[in-house]
Order: C-alpha cells, then sequence, then structure tokens
C-alpha cells in the first residue's frame, strides 16, 4: 500500500498492546458479608434489601421479597425486633447507623395495605411434619416447610397463635391486626393448624403419621422468686398478667403497682399498669441502669410514660398495701449486696417479672432428649438428640427473642428437609466481613437518621394504641438510601469511571454490574481504593 | 458549578454514576458511550492521574461539543506515552508538534478552521505543566492575550516526569526531583515565589480560566462543559498526581488530589473575565502531613525525623490558600 512520505507502518490501535501484562495484582470483584446481614438473626439479607427499597416505586415490592425470602414476619420485626443489625451498622461509625428496623416496619406495613402474598409452597414431596406452638419459631418453621414442600400441621396449646407476639408482647407496641395480617398469610400457605391443641407426648404425636416434628413451646411459666407475704397480698407474675389481660380478662391491680425485675417483661408489665389506670407503676431491680437487661428503647419509653425506676432494691415482703424494699450496694465485682436497710413502697400489687420457664413434659421420656437448665439441647442443624425431632425458640439454649425463634424456625425447616431427603444439611458460604475500614466514606453524602414519631405521652398512659408510628414514604426512602452497602456493588459507576486505562467494562443491562478487561489492568488499584462499598479487592497474580 | 438539586441522600453525586439519578443528570464518565478519547493500551504508569485527567477533560469536551474536538498536544508523558508510532491511543483527531509550542499550534488550528469556516469545530490544546508553566508560558501568554478561540489544558503533576522527574516552575517546595536532591540546609526544592499560571491566566482577563482535580469528577466536567459553551481563550489546570514522580502507592492517585484540595494546598475554583465566580470549599478539612506523609519525595521531611520548620511552611501556605479563596466559610476574605 502507497504510504505518505517517511511513513513506514501502518497506523494502529493501543489496543493492540496488552498492558494487562505488567500486572502483579488484579482487581476482583467480591461480595462481602454486610455487619447487618452479619447481626441479624433471622439472617435477613439487610443490605440486598435496603439497595432495593432505596429505588422506591417497585423497588418496594422487590425489597419486600427480598425480605420475606429469610423472614415472613417483615411488619412485626419493623416493631418488636431489638435490631442487632442497628447496633452492627457501619454508618454508626460515620453519624448514626441506619433506621433499618423502621424501614423494615415501613415495607412490612406497605405489604399488608396492598395485600402482597407470599411465595406459594413448593410441589407436594408427600413428607408430613408436626410442628408444636403457633408462636413465631414455629410458624416461621411452618412457612419454610411449606415452602419445602412438606404438609405441615401445627398444634397449639392455646386459643390463638402467636405465642409470646400475641400473649407477651402488649398490643401498643404490636398490634394485633398486624400480627394476624402476617400470621394469616403463612396459613393461606395450607398449613393445617390446631388450636387449643395441646400436645402432652410427642413420640404419641409423631405416631398419628408425621415424619419429621419440630418443637417451639416457648418459656410460658413465668418465674416466682421467694417473697414472704401477707395473705392479703396481691402478687401475680407479669406473663399470666400479661397473657390474662389479652384473653379478656383485665387484671384488677389497684392505684399503685409494683413491678419486680429489671427485663423488657417488667417494662411491659409497668406500662401496662400505667394503661390500666394505675397512678405508679415502680419498678424495683435490684442492680443499676448500666446492668438492666431491659433494651434502651424500652426504658426510655417507660420513663416518658411516666414509670418509676427503684434502682438497687430486693423486695423482702409484700403485705396489704405496702411492700418492704432492702437496698442493695455493688460489691467490687458488680454483684448486687443486701445492706440491712428497710424501706416501705406503698404498693396494691406487685407483679413478678423475673423470666420465665419452659415446660418440657411433652419430651419426658423420649429417648435421647437432653435437658439441660431448663431448656432442650440441639445441635447446629436444630435436632434434638433424637433423630426427627428438632426444636428450636425460647425453648432452646439461645437470647429469647422473636427474631432469634424464627431464625432457628428457618435453619430447623431447612434442616428438617434435608434430613427427610436424607441429603446434607444446607451450607452457607462463609463470606469475608464487610468492616468499616473497607470502605471509602469519602463519598456518603452526609445524612443524619431520621425518627419516627412516637405517639405523645400523655395519650399513651391511658390507652393501648401503637405508640411507635410508622415512617411515610419520604422518610422510609431517605432512611434506605442513607444504607452505605456495605461490601456489595451498589453501581455507583466509580471503578467505571477511575481506570486510567478503560480497563472495566459496564454491562449495564439492568442488574448487572461491572467486569474488569484484563487485557488491559495494569492492576494499579485506584478502582479498589476509590470503590465506596468495598466490593472489589486485589489479588496477587500468580508470577 | 457541578452541583443540581438531587434529592437522594446515599452518595449523592460525589460517585461518578449513581443509579438512582435519572440518566441526563448522570457524568460523562458514567456512560457506556462515552468517548474514551484516551484508550487502552497505552503504555501510561500504573495508576497514572495524567492519563485519566485527559480522558475525563476530553471525553467531556466531546459530549459538550457532540462530537467535534481536534486536539494539539505537547511533548510529555501525556504524548509519549499515547502515541509510540505506528500505535496511537487517540480517537480524536489529534496532532504533536514541539514541547514549547503547543498553545501555538493550536491557535494555528482555530485559526485555519475559522478560514475554512468550519468554526463548529473546536480546538483543545494540552500540555504538562513543563510545557505549559515553563517552555511553552510565551506561546500561550500570546494565546490568551490575542483571544483565540482554543481550550488550553495543562495536565500538572508537578514536574517533568517524561524525562525523568526533573524541576519544574509547578514543584511544589521541599519536594525531592532527580535534580533537587534532598541534601543540604534546604532539602529538596528550595522555596521560591512559585508560580500560579491560573492567577496569570486571570491576569489576561481572558473568558474563563479554571483549575480542577481528578478526585472531582463532576466538578472537572462542568468546567469543560462551561469553557466549551463559551469562546475565546479559555484555560484549565487540572491536578493529577504521578504515582512515578511522586513515589507514592499507584492506587492513592485519587487519594492524593483529594488531600491536595482538602488540604488548601490547590486551591479549586474558577473564574470569567479576571472574576473568581466559583470556588471549591473544602468538605473535611486536613492536615498537609495528611497529604505529604504517602508521598516518597516528601520522604527526607519525615526522615530521621519530623522537620517540623519546613512542614509548618508548607502548611503556612495552604493557611494562606485557604483565606485568599475563601476555601472554608468564615476563613479569611476569599478575595483573590
Ligand atoms: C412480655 C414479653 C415481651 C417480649 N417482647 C419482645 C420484644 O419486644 N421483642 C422480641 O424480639 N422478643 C420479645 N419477647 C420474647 C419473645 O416473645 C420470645 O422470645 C418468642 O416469642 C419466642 O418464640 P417461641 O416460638 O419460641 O415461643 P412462644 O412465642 O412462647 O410460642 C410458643 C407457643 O407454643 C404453645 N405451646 C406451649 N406448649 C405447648 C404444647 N405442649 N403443645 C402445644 N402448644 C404449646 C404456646 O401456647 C405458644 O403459643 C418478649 C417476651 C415477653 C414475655
Ligand atoms: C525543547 C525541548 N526541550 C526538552 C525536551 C525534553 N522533554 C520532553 S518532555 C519533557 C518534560 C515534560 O514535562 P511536562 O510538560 O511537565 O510533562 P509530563 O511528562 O510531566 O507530563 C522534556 C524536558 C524537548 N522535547 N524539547
Ligand atoms: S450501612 Fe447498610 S449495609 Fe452497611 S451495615 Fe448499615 S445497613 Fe448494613
Ligand atoms: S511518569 Fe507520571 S505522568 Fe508519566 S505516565 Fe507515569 S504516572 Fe503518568
Ligand atoms: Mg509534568
Amino acid at each position: 500500500m502507497e504510504r505518505p512520505f517517511a511513513i513506514t507502518l501502518e497506523v494502529g490501535s493501543s489496543l493492540a498492546n496488552k498492558t494487562g501484562t505488567w500486572r502483579t495484582e488484579r482487581a476482583v470483584y467480591i461480595d462481602r458479608m454486610p455487619p447487618c446481614n452479619d447481626a441479624c438473626p433471622a439472617r435477613e439479607d439487610v443490605q440486598r434489601w435496603l439497595y432495593e427499597a432505596e429505588e422506591g416505586g417497585a423497588g418496594y415490592e422487590r425489597a419486600w421479597r427480598r425480605i420475606v425470602a429469610d423472614n415472613p414476619f417483615p411488619a412485626v420485626m419493623g416493631r418488636v425486633c431489638y435490631h442487632p443489625c442497628e447496633t452492627a451498622c457501619n454508618r454508626g461509625e460515620l453519624d448514626q447507623a441506619v433506621g433499618i428496623n423502621s424501614v423494615e416496619r415501613f415495607l412490612g406495613d406497605v405489604a399488608i395495605e396492598h395485600g402482597w402474598e407470599l411465595p406459594a409452597a413448593a410441589a407436594d414431596t408427600g413428607k408430613r411434619v408436626l410442628v408444636v406452638g403457633a408462636g413465631p419459631s414455629g410458624l416461621a418453621a411452618a412457612y419454610f416447610l411449606r415452602r419445602h414442600g412438606h404438609a405441615v400441621t401445627i398444634r397449639e396449646a392455646g386459643p390463638m397463635s402467636g405465642g409470646m407476639m400475641r400473649f407477651g408482647i402488649p398490643r401498643y407496641r404490636l398490634p394485633r391486626e398486624v400480627l394476624e395480617a402476617e400470621v394469616a398469610r403463612i396459613l393461606d400457605l395450607g398449613v393445617e393448624l390446631e388450636l387449643d391443641r395441646k400436645v402432652t407426648d410427642v413420640e404419641a404425636a409423631m405416631g398419628e403419621g408425621f415424619d419429621a416434628a419440630f418443637l417451639a413451646v416457648g418459656a410460658q411459666i413465668g418465674k416466682r422468686a421467694y417473697v414472704p407475704a401477707g395473705t392479703a397480698a396481691h402478687v401475680i407474675d407479669a406473663v399470666s398478667m400479661l397473657r390474662g389481660l389479652e384473653a379478656g380478662d383485665e387484671p384488677l391491680l389497684g392505684r399503685r403497682v409494683a413491678v419486680y425485675g429489671g427485663g423488657d417483661t417488667a417494662m411491659d408489665a409497668a406500662r401496662t399498669a400505667k394503661r390500666l389506670g394505675a397512678a405508679d407503676a415502680v419498678v424495683v431491680y435490684r442492680r443499676t441502669r448500666e446492668q438492666m437487661p431491659a433494651h434502651d428503647v424500652e426504658l426510655e419509653e417507660a420513663e416518658e410514660e411516666g414509670v418509676m425506676m427503684r434502682w438497687l432494691s430486693t423486695v423482702r415482703r409484700a403485705d396489704e398495701g405496702r411492700l418492704v424494699l432492702e437496698r442493695m450496694e455493688l460489691d467490687e465485682t458488680g454483684f448486687p449486696q443486701p445492706t440491712g436497710e428497710l424501706e416501705e413502697l406503698e404498693a396494691d400489687a406487685l407483679v413478678l417479672a423475673l423470666g420465665q420457664e419452659c415446660d418440657l413434659s411433652l419430651v419426658e421420656g423420649v429417648a435421647g432428649i437432653e435437658v439441660d437448665d431448663g431448656v432442650v439441647g440441639v445441635g447446629p442443624n436444630m435436632m434434638t438428640g433424637h433423630a426427627g425431632i428438632f426444636a428450636g425458640g425460647d425453648m432452646v439454649p439461645a437470647e429469647r427473642s422473636v427474631t432469634v425463634a424464627i431464625g432457628h424456625g428457618r435453619r430447623a425447616a431447612d434442616n428438617v428437609d434435608a434430613w427427610l431427603r436424607g441429603a446434607a444439611a444446607p451450607a452457607t458460604p462463609e463470606r469475608e466481613l464487610a468492616g468499616f475500614e473497607t470502605l471509602n466514606t469519602w463519598y456518603y453524602a452526609d445524612a443524619p437518621r431520621t425518627r419516627r414519631p412516637r405517639l405523645d405521652a400523655v395519650r399513651r398512659q391511658s390507652n393501648f394504641e401503637e405508640v411507635v408510628q410508622g415512617h411515610d414514604a419520604s422518610t422510609a426512602l431517605f432512611e434506605a438510601r442513607r444504607c452505605l452497602s456495605c461490601g456489595n456493588c451498589f453501581s455507583c459507576d466509580n471503578c467505571y469511571g477511575v481506570c486510567p486505562d478503560n480497563a472495566v467494562v459496564k454491562l449495564g443491562r439492568p442488574g448487572e454490574r461491572y467486569e474488569i478487561d484484563y487485557d488491559y489492568c495494569k492492576g494499579c488499584g485506584i478502582c479498589v481504593a476509590e470503590c465506596p462499598s468495598g466490593a472489589i479487592q486485589m489479588v496477587p497474580e500468580e508470577i | 458549578m457541578a452541583e443540581q438539586p438531587v434529592k437522594h441522600y446515599q452518595v449523592g453525586t460525589f460517585v461518578i454514576g449513581n443509579r438512582l439519578l435519572d440518566p441526563d443528570q448522570r457524568s460523562v464518565q458514567a456512560r457506556m458511550e462515552r468517548s474514551n478519547t484516551l484508550t487502552s493500551g497505552h503504555r501510561a504508569c500504573r495508576g497514572c492521574g495524567e492519563a485519566l485527567g485527559a480522558r475525563y477533560a476530553l471525553d467531556a469536551a466531546m459530549r459538550a461539543t457532540g462530537g467535534s474536538v481536534i486536539a494539539a498536544n505537547a511533548t510529555g508523558c501525556l504524548e509519549v506515552f499515547s502515541t509510540p508510532f505506528p500505535e496511537s491511543s487517540w480517537q480524536l483527531p489529534w496532532i504533536h508538534s514541539l514541547f514549547g509550542n503547543a498553545p501555538a499550534v493550536a491557535a494555528g488550528m482555530a485559526a485555519a478552521m475559522k478560514a475554512k469556516g468550519r468554526e463548529e469545530v473546536r480546538v483543545v490544546g494540552q500540555a504538562g505543566d513543563g510545557g505549559t508553566v515553563d517552555i511553552g508560558l510565551a506561546c500561550l501568554s500570546g494565546m490568551f492575550e490575542r483571544n483565540d478561540d482554543v481550550l488550553f489544558i495543562c495536565y500538572d503533576n508537578e514536574g517533568y516526569m517524561n524525562t525523568g522527574v526533573q524541576r519544574s516552575g509547578a514543584t511544589p517546595p521541599a519536594a525531592r526531583t532527580a535534580n533537587t536532591k534532598p541534601v543540604g540546609s534546604e532539602p529538596g526544592n528550595a522555596f521560591g515565589q512559585g508560580k500560579s499560571v491560573p492567577l496569570i491566566a486571570m491576569a489576561h482577563e481572558i473568558p474563563y480560566v479554571a483549575t480542577a482535580t481528578v478526585a472531582e469528577l463532576r466538578d472537572l466536567e462542568a468546567k469543560v462543559e462551561r469553557a466549551m459553551e463559551l469562546r475565546g481563550a479559555r484555560y484549565i489546570h487540572a491536578f493529577v498526581p504521578c504515582p512515578l514522580g511522586w513515589g507514592s502507592a499507584s492506587e492513592d492517585t485519587i487519594k492524593l488530589a483529594r488531600l491536595a484540595k482538602e488540604t488548601g494546598l490547590f486551591p479549586v475554583f474558577a473564574a470569567e473575565g479576571g472574576e473568581v465566580t466559583a470556588v471549591s470549599k473544602i468538605r473535611r478539612r486536613t492536615p498537609v502531613v495528611e497529604y505529604l506523609r504517602p508521598q516518597r519525595r516528601f520522604a527526607h521531611l519525615f526522615r530521621p525525623e519530623e522537620n517540623r520548620e519546613v512542614i509548618d511552611r508548607i502548611q503556612a501556605g495552604a493557611d494562606r490558600n485557604i483565606a485568599r479563596f475563601g476555601l472554608i466559610d468564615g476563613e479569611g476574605s476569599g478575595d483573590v
């Protein structure tokens, strides 16, 4: 070919020069484990559903579907979960944690409003599973078992479903129509629920043609501490009182009520007493505020409603209209020690909120089942020592919360399924934690957290209306968008932009991310350094 | 400016794309159809800020003009790493002449386009700091004074990098280069009077002058876009870290550019007709040590022990910029 004067070679593009050969390390996309997901007892994919919710509109339903893939109770969660996800949230180190729980509630409520349905049950496997107890753990297990295609029968001792979600947690925190809507959705998948049917012997019940059983009977019995009491003294336990109220017989407590204990149940009992007309509700606790097991919000809300606290005190004696308290003192190990100093407290009733115990008579004498410290031992697959009998929730050794109970139900269902099929238990892949140091926080806009409005304190004293209100759509959206998307790509295009070698390819189709073009990636690491969410890492090349 | 009202919190417009933004609010670099004026296969070092800055700026110019841009390039890394005969990384019409005459070549191209009645074809001239601040300054001043219809972009990596990291008029005080060794009573480059070509350009009262860094893409793009809206002589001075010449980690290129701005060492602003019209405020004020420490060209300020005196002098320079350009609200006059 004719070339211009002094030109000896054909011009070409530098694309012929594969600079990828310079590389000693390569950039690789990864999905790290966001701390929120890691902390969620029900293993919700929090980051992922927030990502969907951030879009608003049609994103809400996708977000909700992401939640119910792991937890069928978003609206309940958004009200009663103690949200360890927020405690773990990386944004807490930047300004304040993302209000994950409030967004979950918003999505849960939108779903109820729109009547969104849970994913359908799988094709029938011909297996039958017995679930004992219709609390959160049993209901969650039933849901996941139906999704595996097994027939499920729940036997429940009480007259209604929900367990402690109905007979413990007061309605000002969890309105019953919300609970009922989420339970109904599960039952609609074809779960058979038998009410007023206490199981007294599991093996006998299983003999009625069940292939496996999941026990979730909870901890129903209020612990009784020995308090010397006069014959006319009015002493009841908190769970009986709350259960009674729910069943329609309002407990008579009087004008001045003392609650003994420092947990969430104590707070609920005192706040309920206020609503039933008590002028004074005093919580008597033997340690200090710092040591109190009740969650901060619960104490805060109780104090706002006028509940009073008596720290470092024990109840020595209960008589009609009055209690004798003894002042305590912390010793150097932080343990409360009696001081001998006595004082009086006027009280018409003493409510004991000292924790709950399990009634495990249904497993008595069942071969292989181990009971230790009042709870049933299970393996990592939630199976008891008796093949085919699984257990979870409050009756097994673990933290007692609705979310933990749901997580157990899920894990048990997956393992029941594996066991019935004779397959190995499903493994969850280990993911490296997306710690705060993996983020490049420069890129996040400053955005302080939004607070959910609370019902006026005066109105809270006399009614059972819900205290914490929901977000409206715009604040929920704002809150969702505060998420940093820890460890997972959220399509910000930074890597695509910052590569000096155009070696990042944007795939561009919806939901697709990017790819590194290793023909040209020199391994400079800028994309890794500038990825806000820490979703890329450098890996040494094999040379 | 780059700022646009965006209700989305998360990342606002700090990142390049943001999937939550309307497509027309996204940056040029976020687009799959960006020109990639400087394409893959170029021989710039790993993590080169100049290669990145050039693509950012020229892609923005291409988009602003519907792809009607031609460029003149001075000698320097940008020319050498992009066009080893017979290969070229340029995906726009591009000419190279000499180290010192790029502004004059660009002015000639603009005159030629005018003579041909093709004034829709826009001309960009570009050079490193050596080609702009030092050897090209006379040609550049002539181009400004005649108000030639050229956007001239200086990619400032603070030294003659192409020939092995020698000092230029833009090399900062105390920096080690091949010919400013960290020895003697004033180790590294001497504290001179400095030479700010942006301020020199403003003194010509040309239509548009701006500074920018590779750490703030949207700002850089908006400035190129504004420059392309105007006719006559326009000047953009872009700060582009050089991992080789600065002895910095290749992944730190953008971080260092960000720190140069956040410390006040490199003020980011825009001026029209000789008057400052906008200043990028410092978002997270940072002491200069944070910027100096990761760069080996400043290593002698920290070893064997910290040279407080020199660091304080550098800090004083940054503080003076903060006051002079009003980089932090309420500190200093801001009247350059
Ligand atoms: C007052 C109170 C407030 C609480 N507040 C919160 C809160 O805000 N957030 C939170 O996360 N957790 C809270 N908890 C804890 C939480 O409610 C429990 O951890 C959770 O409900 C346990 O779920 P579960 O399914 O294991 O048991 P449960 O909810 O107790 O359900 C067990 C069910 O099994 C039934 N059952 C029992 N024995 C039999 C039998 N032999 N045969 C058939 N059925 C049987 C029971 O009637 C019951 O319906 C609270 C608890 C109380 C008491
Ligand atoms: C008249 C002349 N003198 C010296 C050179 C050698 N030379 C080529 S590029 C260069 C330095 C380039 O520095 P700069 O403009 O800052 O660009 P960089 O390589 O740093 O991007 C020098 C000295 C030359 N080409 N022409
Ligand atoms: S910022 Fe988002 S992804 Fe990160 S921990 Fe918080 S909620 Fe999870
Ligand atoms: S020496 Fe510096 S400016 Fe030149 S190619 Fe390397 S990093 Fe870029
Ligand atoms: Mg240079």
